[in-house]
């Protein structure tokens, strides 16, 4: 017998085989740990596809092969259908009907210049996103010292500011808008009120963080000048934070979009509203049109809001986080 | 210091002194922006004249209905006594007597017109012969046939209320067949009424009470504890009352009313009300099927936005780990590959939650299922392309290493890229099933299921805005414990790898805060 044939384990010096064990017991509870969290992950993941199942109008496995269906009901009657729907030019299909009457939207600036009525309807949407977070994050931006526990000394303010921002990001956007709804009539003006209150929550909390690590030497120095707390917050912390809080502006505007579409779907206008129309009543081109315009819309917003990011923060503008 | 040392800083650092144009205008510049890009809003959404358009009066009413109700007396005037009656499905079961309205009792004559058709007698000088006006009488055995001519009216003597009062905290309406004194505090106004065509006060009206023509109806405001309105035929007030009316037992269930003791005994020892199940059961069964607050209804709709959430994000994660790899330029050398993989994520995310939504609403009809596959789609792309840019930034010593040793590309990824970039996936899983678990609740409004539709209709109906404040409250209580449990694993992840700067940064230490 000789030595090449069986590979020996070195021997162990007794410390050296408690050290060994104790790896082994070690390396056993972490694998127990991870089969018994994937196995949980997967019980708990079972378990919600068949609740989902259940309580689902249609069941899945029914449904299943008539999901693509639909995407054969949106076939238009030719390709340039959508495209003119998309510009509001007249249909040669048009029978009088809610189908074709593309032309009806147009929106004129002068006897002849129109908008198309899509492109209106997004300029609404975008002017819903933008102006609600220009609102929301003015208010973001001033409540965020207040919470910042490097700026805030007293803790009560804080606390206060804190669990007020909570709130209003905790609490549901739908039913702002649903409450304004109720008050003034359908319109955009409820939806820009939901989301300006959505976004005073995620952009102060996003904005104090970033107060709370910024440099206090700037502060300190102008602390020793005599310098009052408004002073020292708008020469000490303002210019050092404004990239970084023009980030999440930017970032918190994409987000802002999307959800300022849905508000529109369940009733406060923009172009949310007539995508939901539209698919409701089975318009093909219409629909192919808005959802085309939507997808460029937001490729666009999200592209140049990148660019942007990326030039005033750098690589940083990649921290993805605005909820 | 002086002029000298000002002068050398200054020349020191030239660009703190002279700044460019740009840098000096900038800020003002911006803020003006700001301001005239709001009045070009205010215009294109014309706010101000929604905003006089709005009915600020019913906001506060409808905020009132949050966490409070009303209930409706409403109190009728005949020839010489009153009928009071509750709105139908009044919150005070099915027989309200409550001990703020007041009635006074007293044997009337009145005359009616004999029935057209036979009807049972019932037994006179009961009380229900006021609930049940022209209802034929003893005294009126025989009901003619209903083709002979119309009987001629006969009189009736009956008990009925001559006189009620309604009191509303420190405000009173005292209410007789012809005259309504109102109270309100120390002041107080007597109205005449004439039946059916008009409503006279004696003396001038105080502001809060508000009568647009001369005897036309008034209306009587007792601030947030009710109105009234004193019509020609009726007065009608609305008494409001703090919290929520009925939230365990709606007023059909046998438990109603009842003390908290009584109920819990009747639960532990009583006999059996129901004799085919127990008490707990049938206690439990009126919860959840409670008809005002639907509890049952609530819970699972809540449930289906929780599942949602988390099977979407979960699915989404599962999807997007593969993809991932196939996009990161640093682990598939095929550009082609990595285009592909990555424009697909960018059409996934770029095509709308909503339009997901409505789309796969119009699949799988109304339900979870919707919702799940938008959360799903949107997902598998924003987190396909976060979960790809981790890759991309990896260290790649430790991959070196790895290979150095021999081990195959599967061992590569598993021990030299793996460990790197699980806790970041994770993370960034975890902060998207905390942030869907927000967003399911919009998505279910436009049919995607979950309690958003609930949410929705409940708001439609302008009645119900303490259900809806119901809900909310369990959404913000499931929103508040998921981002505490997200947070926290996200914490323990993070730990070691320190990526998330905002979480884990140093902060400054509490000796610099003034």
């Amino acid at each position: 017998m000789s030595a090449t044939d069986v590979y020996r384990a070195p021997a162990l010096s007794p410390e050296g085989a408690t050290v060994e064990r104790h790896w082994r017991d070690l390396a056993a509870r972490r694998r127990l740990y991870t089969i018994g969290g994937l196995g949980f992950l997967f019980l708990a993941l079972s378990g919600s596809l068949w609740f989902a199942n259940e309580t689902n109008a249609g069941k899945f496995f029914d449904r299943l092969p008539y999901i693509a269906d639909f995407f054969g009901e949106l076939k238009p009657r030719d390709w340039f259908d959508p495209v003119r729907a998309l510009f509001d030019l007249p249909s040669p299909y048009d029978d009088g009907s809610l189908k074709f009457d593309y032309p009806e939207g147009r929106v004129y600036l002068t006897q002849s210049i129109y908008i198309p009525e899509y492109f209106h309807r997004m300029i609404e949407t975008l002017n819903i996103a933008l102006f609600s977070t220009l609102v929301g994050s003015t208010f973001g931006f001033l409540l965020c010292f207040l919470a910042a526990s490097n700026i805030t000394a007293n803790r009560w303010l804080r606390f206060a500011t804190r669990r007020f921002l909570e709130i209003v990001r905790a609490f549901p956007e739908i039913v702002i808008a649903g409450f304004f709804l109720a008050i003034f009539s359908l319109g955009p003006v409820p939806a820009i009120i939901a989301v300006s209150i959505h976004t005073i929550g995620a952009l102060g909390k996003m904005f104090f963080e970033v107060v709370e690590n910024a440099d206090m030497k700037p502060e300190e120095g102008l602390r020793a000048v005599g310098a009052n707390w408004v002073e020292r917050v708008w020469y000490g912390i303002v210019p050092q934070v404004l990239p970084n809080f023009m980030s999440y502006f930017l970032l918190r505007f994409e987000i802002n979009v999307r959800a300022s579409t849905i508000l529109g779907a369940v009733g406060a206008g923009g172009i949310g509203e007539t995508l939901r129309l539209s698919i409701g009543r089975g318009h093909e081109a219409k629909t192919i049109a808005i959802v085309f315009l939507l997808f460029c819309t937001i490729v666009a917003v999200d592209q140049f809001s990148a660019w942007l990011r990326h030039r005033l923060v750098g690589r940083q503008a990649f921290a993805y986080g605005g909820e | 210091m002086n002029a000298a040392a000002i002068n050398d800083i200054a020349t020191r650092h030239p660009d703190a002194f002279r700044r460019s144009l740009w840098t000096r205008y900038a800020t003002p510049l911006g803020v003006l922006l700001c301001i005239l890009y709001t009045f070009y809003c205010a215009w294109f959404f014309s706010v101000g004249a929604v905003l006089e358009k709005a009915n600020w009066n019913l906001a506060g009413a409808y905020l009132a209905d949050w966490v409070s109700y009303e209930i409706r007396p409403d109190i009728e005037f005949k020839d010489n006594h009153l009928t009071i009656d509750y709105s139908r499905f009044s919150k005070l079961g099915s027989n309200p007597d409550p001990d703020w309205v007041t009635k006074q009792m007293a044997v009337i004559e009145r005359r009616v017109d004999a029935a057209p058709a036979p009807a049972i007698a019932t037994n006179k000088s009961s009380q229900d012969s006021f609930m049940a006006p022209g209802a034929p009488t003893a005294e009126n055995p025989a009901a003619p046939s209903g083709q002979s001519a119309p009987a001629a009216p006969e009189t009736v003597r009956e008990n009925a209320v001559v006189a009620a009062t309604v009191t509303l905290g420190n405000g009173r309406i005292a209410v007789t067949p012809n005259l309504v004194t109102v109270t309100r505090g120390t002041e107080s106004v007597v109205f005449d009424i004439a039946k059916d065509s008009s409503v006279t006060p004696r003396t001038p009206l105080p502001d809060w009470i508000e009568q647009r023509r001369p005897g036309s109806t008034a209306y009587v405001s007792f601030g947030f504890l009710g109105r009234a309105e004193v019509q020609n035929d009726e007065v009608v007030a609305w008494r409001r009352f703090f919290g929520w009316a009925n939230f365990v037992f709606d007023t059909n269930s046998p438990f109603w009313g009842k003390p908290f003791g009584e109920v819990a005994s009747l639960i532990v020892s009583g006999e059996r009300i129901d004799p085919s199940r127990s008490n707990a059961a049938l206690a439990w069964d009126n919860v959840l099927n409670n008809a005002e607050w639907q509890h049952g209804d609530v819970w699972l709709k809540l449930l289906q936005t929780i599942v949602m959430a988390f099977v979407g994000t979960v699915l989404a994660s599962i999807v997007a780990f593969p993809l991932a790899f196939l996009a990161a330029r640093n682990v598939t050398p095929s550009r082609i590959a990595n285009q592909l993989t990555k424009r697909f994520f960018d059409f996934q995310r770029s095509v709308d939650m909503l339009i997901w939504a409505l789309f796969f609403t119009r699949g799988f009809g109304p339900g979870p299922l919707a919702g799940m596959s938008a959360i799903f789609f949107t997902d598998t792309g924003t987190l396909g392309k976060l979960y790809s840019e981790a890759l991309e930034n990896i260290d790649d010593k430790q991959r070196e290493g790895i290979r150095s040793v021999g081990a195959t590309p599967a061992m590569v990824q598993r021990y030299g890229v793996l460990p790197q970039v699980l806790p970041v996936f994770l993370s960034q899983s975890l902060y998207f099933w905390e942030s869907n678990t927000r967003s399911a609740t919009i998505i279910g409004a436009v049919g995607a299921g979950g309690i958003g539709l609930k949410l929705w209709e409940a708001m439609r109906t302008n009645t119900n805005w303490a259900n809806v404040f119901y809900m909310v409250l369990l959404i913000l209580l499931v929103v508040f414990i998921f981002d505490n449990i997200s947070s926290y694993l996200r914490r323990k992840l993070m730990g070691s790898v320190g990526n998330d700067e905002r979480r884990v940064s140093v902060r400054p230490p509490a000796a610099q805060i003034a």
